[in-house]
C-alpha cells in the first residue's frame, strides 16, 4: 500500500528516493507514531494528533526536505488517502477535486443560503461558474496561496461566499474540519509558481549568487600564514578569488498595458539586486524593441536612446535580459511600421537580431505561463529569435536563466 | 528513551514534537527551517534540556568550513614552540584542536548538537560533513586516528534558505518546516513567556499583530520573537488595551511599533494603510 503512495509521491514530482522511503517505515517499524490509537493519557501533549496526522506530519519530514515540495505532497497525501486512482487524475487536471467544493459548501451554507442560491439558477449551475471562475482566477493570478480567490465573485458574495469569511472548518471546537493536508497553506512555496512578494526575497539569492562571479584572486593572508606554518616556516603563498561583483547587466522591460504589474515585480527584482552588480542598466520598450528604447517612462516620447546607442556604449560583456509577455500581433514582430505605436522603418526582428549579436549572452523571460507560449505565434517567433532562451517569471525559470548566462 | 513534547517555557506543536522524536529514534539529523524568529534555534536547546543530555553549538558563518567542526591544526603554534624549543612540539597531537563535532561524538551521554544556519557557508559545507553526519566518525589525518562517535548525537541543523542544500545531504536528515503560529498556538506561547498576563490586553495585542503581518507587502513580517518583546515592552509601559484596538479613532498605528516594524518603509506604508482605512471610513 505504501508502495503506492510511493510512486504516487514521484509522479507529482516530489524527489524521494529508496532510502528516505525504508527510513519512512523503518520509522513506522520502530513505533515513531502511534499508528493504533492515541498514546497514553500520562503524557498527552498539549496538542492531540490523530493517527492519520501522525502519520501525515511523520512521512512530510522523512520525506519531503524542501517546504517547495510541502504543497505537491499535500496533493498526494490527499489524492492516495481518498483511494481512488481517478480522483488523483482529475486533481492533476484541475488542481481541486469536485466533491472537495461541494463538501465545503454544504458544511457551510444555512438554508437560507440555500435558498438563495436555488433562486441563482440552482446548485449545479452555482457549482458550475464557481469552477469557471476558479479556472479563470487561476490563469489570472496564479497566486497560489489563495486558491480560492478573494476576489468574491458577485454571486458567491451574494450566496454568503467569502473565502475570508467562509467557515472552513472554523467553528468552534471543529478545528480540525479541514482536513490539513488539504488546507494547502504551503501553496506558495512551490516555486513554480510566478514570483510574489514573499519569493523575491529568495529570487534575490539567486541572482546574488550569479553576480557572485569572475572575480579577480586576490592574497589569502590567513591562508597563507597557515600554509607556511604547515611547511615549517617555508613561505607559501596563497591566492583567493575576490569578493566581488564582476557581472554586468542590461536590462529592457516591456512596459504599458497588462505587463505593468510584471514590471514592477521584476524592478524591484532588478533594483534590490542592484547592489550585487558591477553595472546594471535598464531600458524600457513597448512590446518590441525598434530603433529607440527609454529610460524615463514618465517622459517616454522626449527622451528616447535610439538603440544603435546602446549597442556602442556597453561592451559584449553585458548580460542582456529582456523581461516581456512577448504577447503582441506578429506583424509588430515581423514588418516594417508593424508597431502599434509609430512607424518602423525596419521590422523589430531586425533590431532584436542586431541586440542578440552585440550581446551574446543573454535571456528573456517570460511571466506568461510556460504551458500557454505554444498557442501564442508571438511568443513563438520570439523565442526563435532569442535562440530558445526564453524562461518563465518563476524561482525555478529565474534560476535556468541566470545559469544560461553565465 | 525519552520523548520531547515541548516544555515548560517552549511550545512546540505536535507535527514539530513528532519530527523530533522521530529523528531522536532513528538517530537521523533534523533540519530545520522556518521563517526567522520561530524558534528554531531554541528548539536545540529546549531539546537538550528536555532529555538532559549536554549541548553542543557549532554556529556556522559565511567563513566556516567543514574543518572546523571536526578539528583544527594548530600549525602556527606548532611553529612558534619549534622556534622556542619547547617539548610539547615533538607530539603532533598536543597541536589538535577538537571542534564541536568531535567533542559532542567524544562526549559520555548522548549529546545534542546544534549546527546553526548551515546556509550561510559555502555551498560545498554541506558535502564535505556527509559521512560524518552518516556514520558518525571521521578521521584525524595528522595523528592517523578515527575518532567514532560513543553514542550518536541528535543533530538539529537550522537554515535560513540563503543556500540550496544539496540532495545527498538532504536525504540523509528528515525535515521540518516551522510553519508561522496561527492565532491559538500564539496565544500559548504568549502565555508561556508572560504568564499572568491581562487576557484583555492579550487579545488586542494578538489582534494588532496579526493585522500587521497580513498587510501586504511588508518588507519584514513580525516574527514570534518580535511579538514576545513588544508585549513586554507593553506590559513594563503599562499600556491599556483599549490603546491597542482598531477602531479607536486616534490610534494611527499601536503604540511602541519599533518593537515590530523593522524599517522605515515598512512603517510609512503601514501608516498609509490605517489612513486611507479611516478616510473610507471603516476600522482598520
Amino acid at each position: 500500500m505504501l508502495i503506492r503512495f510511493f510512486l504516487m509521491l514521484r509522479a507529482a514530482g516530489v524527489p524521494v528516493s529508496v532510502t528516505e522511503f525504508l527510513a519512512l517505515l523503518d520509522a513506522l517499524a520502530q513505533g515513531t507514531v502511534p499508528l493504533a490509537g492515541p498514546p497514553d493519557k500520562g503524557t498527552a501533549p498539549p496538542e492531540r494528533l490523530t493517527a492519520t496526522e501522525s502519520f501525515y506530519f511523520l512521512s512530510r519530514a522523512v520525506l519531503v526536505k524542501d517546504e517547495r515540495h510541502y504543497d505537491r505532497f499535500d496533493r498526494a497525501f490527499a489524492a492516495h488517502f481518498r483511494g481512488a486512482e481517478a480522483a488523483f487524475e482529475a486533481l492533476l487536471a484541475t488542481e481541486l477535486p469536485a466533491d472537495w467544493l461541494e463538501m465545503r459548501f454544504a458544511l457551510a451554507l444555512t438554508d437560507e443560503e440555500k435558498a438563495r442560491i436555488e433562486s441563482l439558477g440552482g446548485w449545479d449551475a452555482l457549482m458550475e461558474t464557481l469552477r469557471r471562475r476558479l479556472e479563470e482566477q487561476k490563469a489570472r493570478h496564479q497566486g497560489g496561496d489563495r486558491w480560492i480567490g478573494t476576489g468574491g465573485t458577485s454571486p458567491f458574495g451574494n450566496a454568503g461566499y467569502n473565502p475570508e469569511g467562509i467557515r472552513i472548518g472554523g467553528e468552534g471546537g471543529n478545528r480540525r474540519a479541514v482536513k490539513i493536508w488539504e488546507r494547502r497553506e504551503f501553496a506558495n512555496l512551490d516555486d513554480s509558481v510566478e514570483l510574489g512578494t514573499r519569493n523575491i526575497k529568495l529570487a534575490l539569492r539567486r541572482l546574488r549568487r550569479f553576480a557572485r562571479q569572475g572575480a579577480a584572486d586576490t592574497l589569502d593572508l590567513d591562508g597563507t600564514i597557515e600554509s607556511t606554518a604547515r611547511r615549517a616556516g617555508l613561505l607559501d603563498i596563497r591566492m583567493v578569488p575576490e569578493r566581488h561583483n564582476a557581472v554586468k547587466v542590461l536590462l529592457f522591460l516591456d512596459i504599458g498595458g497588462s505587463m505593468d504589474d510584471h514590471v514592477r515585480v521584476c524592478e524591484e527584482l532588478f533594483s534590490a539586486a542592484r547592489g550585487e552588480f558591477k553595472h546594471l542598466e535598464h531600458f524600457y520598450f513597448h512590446n518590441f524593441v525598434y530603433e529607440s528604447v527609454w529610460k524615463d517612462n514618465r517622459r517616454r516620447h522626449g527622451e528616447r536612446t535610439p538603440l544603435p546607442q546602446v549597442l556602442h556604449t556597453y561592451g559584449p560583456d553585458y548580460r542582456l535580459v529582456f523581461v516581456g509577455d512577448a504577447t503582441m500581433s506578429p506583424y509588430e514582430i515581423l514588418q516594417p511600421g508593424g508597431s502599434i505605436e509609430h512607424w518602423n522603418e525596419e521590422p523589430g526582428a531586425a533590431w532584436m537580431k542586431r541586440l542578440l549579436a552585440s550581446f551574446p549572452r543573454h535571456a528573456w523571460l517570460n511571466p506568461e505561463p510556460q504551458d500557454r507560449w505554444e498557442y501564442t505565434p508571438s511568443i513563438r517567433i520570439t523565442r526563435e529569435l532569442v535562440e530558445d532562451r526564453m524562461f518563465p517569471l518563476t524561482l525555478a525559470g529565474l534560476d535556468r536563466a541566470m545559469r544560461s548566462l553565465q | 528513551m525519552s520523548r520531547f513534547e515541548g516544555s515548560a517555557s517552549y511550545v512546540a506543536t505536535g507535527e514539530l514534537a513528532l519530527a523530533v522524536n522521530a529523528a531522536i529514534t532513528l538517530s537521523r539529523p533534523l533540519l530545520v527551517k522556518g521563517e526567522p524568529g520561530t524558534g528554531k534555534t531554541q528548539l536545540a536547546e529546549e531539546v537538550a534540556r528536555a532529555l538532559d543530555a549536554p549541548l553542543f553549538e557549532w554556529h556556522v558563518k559565511s567563513t566556516s568550513k567543514s574543518q572546523h567542526g571536526l578539528y583544527e591544526y594548530d600549525a602556527v603554534s606548532r611553529l612558534r614552540d619549534s622556534q622556542l624549543g619547547d617539548e610539547r612540539v615533538k607530539d603532533i597531537a598536543n597541536y589538535i584542536v577538537p571542534g564541536m563535532l568531535w567533542r559532542a561524538f567524544e562526549c559520555e551521554r548522548r549529546a545534542v548538537l546544534l549546527i546553526d544556519e548551515i546556509d550561510k557557508a559555502d555551498i560545498e559545507f554541506p558535502n564535505d560533513l556527509l559521512r560524518e553526519l552518516d556514520r558518525m566518525e571521521f578521521y584525524v589525518y595528522e595523528t592517523q586516528t578515527l575518532v567514532k562517535a560513543r553514542h550518536r548525537p541528535v543533530v538539529f541543523i537550522t537554515s535560513n534558505n540563503e543556500k540550496e542544500l544539496p540532495d545527498a545531504f538532504l536525504r540523509r536528515c528528515f525535515f521540518h518546516y516551522i510553519r508561522f503560529p496561527d492565532a491559538e498556538t500564539m496565544e500559548r506561547i504568549v502565555a508561556v513567556h508572560h504568564p499572568g498576563l491581562k487576557k484583555a490586553l492579550l487579545a488586542e495585542a494578538l489582534a494588532a499583530f496579526y493585522r500587521i503581518r497580513d498587510v501586504p507587502g511588508l518588507k519584514k513580517k513580525p516574527s514570534t520573537s518580535e511579538l514576545l518583546d513588544w508585549i513586554k515592552l507593553l506590559v513594563a509601559e503599562d499600556i491599556p488595551p483599549e490603546a491597542l484596538r482598531a477602531d479607536d479613532a486616534k490610534a494611527s498605528i499601536p503604540p511602541l511599533y519599533g518593537a515590530l516594524l523593522k524599517n522605515e518603509q515598512d512603517v510609512h506604508l503601514f501608516e498609509q494603510l490605517v489612513f486611507l482605512n479611516r478616510r473610507a471610513g471603516r476600522p482598520g
